[in-house]
């Protein structure tokens, strides 16, 4: 089942691949490249609050940003 | 309800993995020749590719916006003062929307070599560029002979070597 | 099929077509952040530093270092139902390295956390790669971890806990102004989840008894999350993050945030706002109290993070680029200020201190009103780039 799955997929990119062109080109990225649209500025600063929310929160997981995640209590 | 999350969650990961093979790179290749450039520069006088003909070009295509552009212009002014003399030019091409961007950048980090301004990108479109900033190799033919995607520390090293064989030619 | 079994797919796919669509990527920004954290909420407070350090060499290795430290002193709720206040000090040590091949950023980190009574090692390793004209950003990560725990107070207690991670983020270029993010992590715990410290109520007899609670010693989480960043016509960005959590424990719970930054164009400061809201049902051993000798179910637990609640922050933040164009080897450097208020409203853990049958209070065990209260958060740190 996951083979076939992973088939399609395969399948999909062959195809895919040569229908659609990337719609934002690396050149009109000025807006996208200014700080303020950054996700995760601050990784110390944000790992902090995601620690802070893991702490008094019973939900956990798909904050973003890298590391491993710190079993502490 | 768990097993809604998880139906979900299979069409995010389908329709994202599909998206993100959906990718098709195509560009102008090397050995070919280099599409004309026709564009006001900074006195707002035509500058021409073509006007350099007969000598070897670097077309460096860059952005105030993007942070490894500023750090390779000194450099490339360093590399054209270096073989000016001896048949080689830079033509750096601005494509900030707006083209005052570019002018004060210049003011930040003043360069002697000729400068256009692609506001509408028509130019950067016909060179189907994909990396910013983006360096064009063009023989004394006219033909485009390298293309250089990015700039990382060195990478001025790289641009040195390929111009001083093409100036052997 | 288990989240898991997908990201491990996706990992096939992504391998299996490195070459193929992948476009050049770069490595993370040299810099150095010096952080003072305070927290002060329910009678607990937390603050200390954390210091990151990231340095590159040969533009294809990253090395980066974090020392954080929690020095706690507490006299939360369950102290004041039935404990005693205490201090302490968590120290987390991390080191991670992350290495640029071409077209993909290889990770891989360690991190330590130790407490007195609570000893934490988690190893990560993850790739990322662009594509699609670096349109699209895909990164993969697994962690696994094993936590030791132990108990002040109550020698013989010597548990395990093995946790971990699967998790698959993608970041999506959707047009010139408009960034998407979707994350996805599923966590599975196995092992002594619970906290030594906390106990379940028993009501026998109309007289309150604290007793240990009894948690399951398995865990399975599912999270999904997506994030919007928009770049307004003048310089200024709006985001919003939605994000669904559902676990084995049958806790599902969401929460949304809102912000704005604004950077001002004469000066060189900038300021955001945010406002996020988080709810949760409660577990399905969750019990404020228990009447009669017996637990209705094989397990039971009152951590208050278990039960139905839901928490709302407002923050604020202000920074200050002093070093905007550099000095010396310093390409930038920076202060930020921020502050967040956060309120926790319960809606099925009961403040026990106000009954009548411990501390003399005005209600009837059981009938108390519900716990609430207010957290402040403050972050100060300094940043270096070089």
């Amino acid at each position: 089942m996951n083979f076939i799955k992973l088939l399609t997929i395969f399948a999909m990119i062959n195809l895919a691949g040569c229908a659609i062109k990337p719609w934002v080109k690396p050149y009109e990225r000025s807006y996208l490249a200014d700080p303020v649209m950054s996700f995760d500025p601050d990784p110390v600063s944000s790992s902090y609050m995601h620690h802070v929310y893991q702490a008094r929160e019973g939900a956990k997981g798909a904050e973003g940003g890298g590391g491993g995640g710190c079993g502490c209590n | 309800m768990k097993q809604h999350l998880k139906q979900h969650l299979l069409k995010v990961l389908w329709v994202a993995v599909t998206l993100l093979f959906a990718a098709s790179v195509s560009a102008k290749s090397v050995n070919q020749k280099a599409p004309e450039i026709t564009l006001p520069g900074m006195t707002g006088k035509t500058v021409k590719l073509s006007d350099f003909r007969g000598q070897v070009v670097m077309v460096n295509f860059w952005a105030s916006w993007c942070e490894p552009c500023r750090t390779e212009m000194p450099l490339i002014e360093d590399i054209y003062n270096k073989y000016k003399k001896i048949g080689f030019t830079v033509l750096g091409v601005n494509v900030d929307e707006n083209p005052k961007a570019g002018k004060k950048m210049l003011k930040d980090i003043p360069v002697s070599f000729p400068v256009v301004f692609d506001s509408d990108n028509k130019m950067i479109e016909k060179y189907e560029v994909q990396a910013m900033p983006s360096t064009y190799m063009v023989d004394r033919k006219g033909n485009i002979r390298d293309i250089h995607r990015g700039y990382k520390k060195g990478d001025e090293k790289a641009y040195e070597n390929y111009i001083r064989k093409l100036l052997r030619e | 099929m288990l989240i898991s079994n997908w990201i491990k797919i996706g990992l096939l796919v992504v391998t299996a077509s490195l070459h193929l669509f992948a476009n050049a990527t770069v490595l993370p920004e040299e810099r150095a952040d010096v952080l003072y954290h305070e927290y002060d909420g329910d009678g607990i407070k937390i603050s200390g530093p954390s210091v990151l350090v990231r340095k590159n060499f040969l533009d294809k290795i990253s090395v980066s270092a974090n020392h954080y430290v929690d020095t706690i002193t507490s006299a939360s709720i369950d102290v004041r139902s039935f404990g005693s206040p205490y201090e302490e000090e968590r120290t987390q040590q991390s080191i991670g390295v992350d290495l640029l091949n071409e077209k993909s950023i290889i990770s891989f980190s360690y991190t330590n956390s130790s407490e007195n009574d609570y000893e934490a090692n988690t190893y990560y390793f993850g790739i990322s790669q662009d594509f699609f004209g670096s349109m699209t950003n895909v990164s993969l990560g697994f962690a696994i971890g094993d936590d030791e725990i132990r108990a002040t107070g109550n020698e013989e207690l010597a548990e395990k806990m093995d946790r971990q991670n699967y998790r698959l983020s993608i970041s999506q270029i959707l047009t010139k102004k408009l960034i998407m993010g979707i994350n996805i992590e599923t966590v599975t715990e196995e092992g002594y989840l619970q906290n030594p410290y906390r106990k379940s109520r028993f009501i026998v007899g109309g007289s309150t008894q604290f007793r240990d609670e009894v948690y399951p010693r398995t865990k399975t989480s599912d999270a999904v999350s997506i994030r919007l960043k928009y770049h307004l016509p003048y310089r200024a960005a709006v985001h919003t993050e939605f994000r669904y959590y559902s676990d084995s424990w049958d806790i599902d719970a969401r929460n949304i945030e809102f912000g704005y930054t604004h950077p001002l164009e004469e000066y060189p400061l900038s300021f955001e706002v945010k406002y996020r809201f988080y709810s949760q049902n409660e577990a399905e051993f969750f019990y404020d109290s228990i009447i009669g000798d017996q637990s209705p179910t094989e397990f039971h637990g009152r951590d208050k993070e278990l039960s139905e609640y839901e928490s709302t922050t407002y923050g604020v933040g202000v920074r200050w680029d002093f070093l905007p164009d550099g000095w010396g080897f310093l390409e930038r450097a920076s202060v930020s200020l921020n502050y967040d208020l956060i309120e926790f409203t319960y809606e099925s853990f009961r403040d026990a201190t106000q009954s009548d049958a411990g501390d003399g209070g005005d209600y009837v065990v059981g009938k108390e009103p519900f716990f609430e209260f207010d957290a402040n958060v403050i972050r100060f740190f300094f940043t270096a780039v070089y």
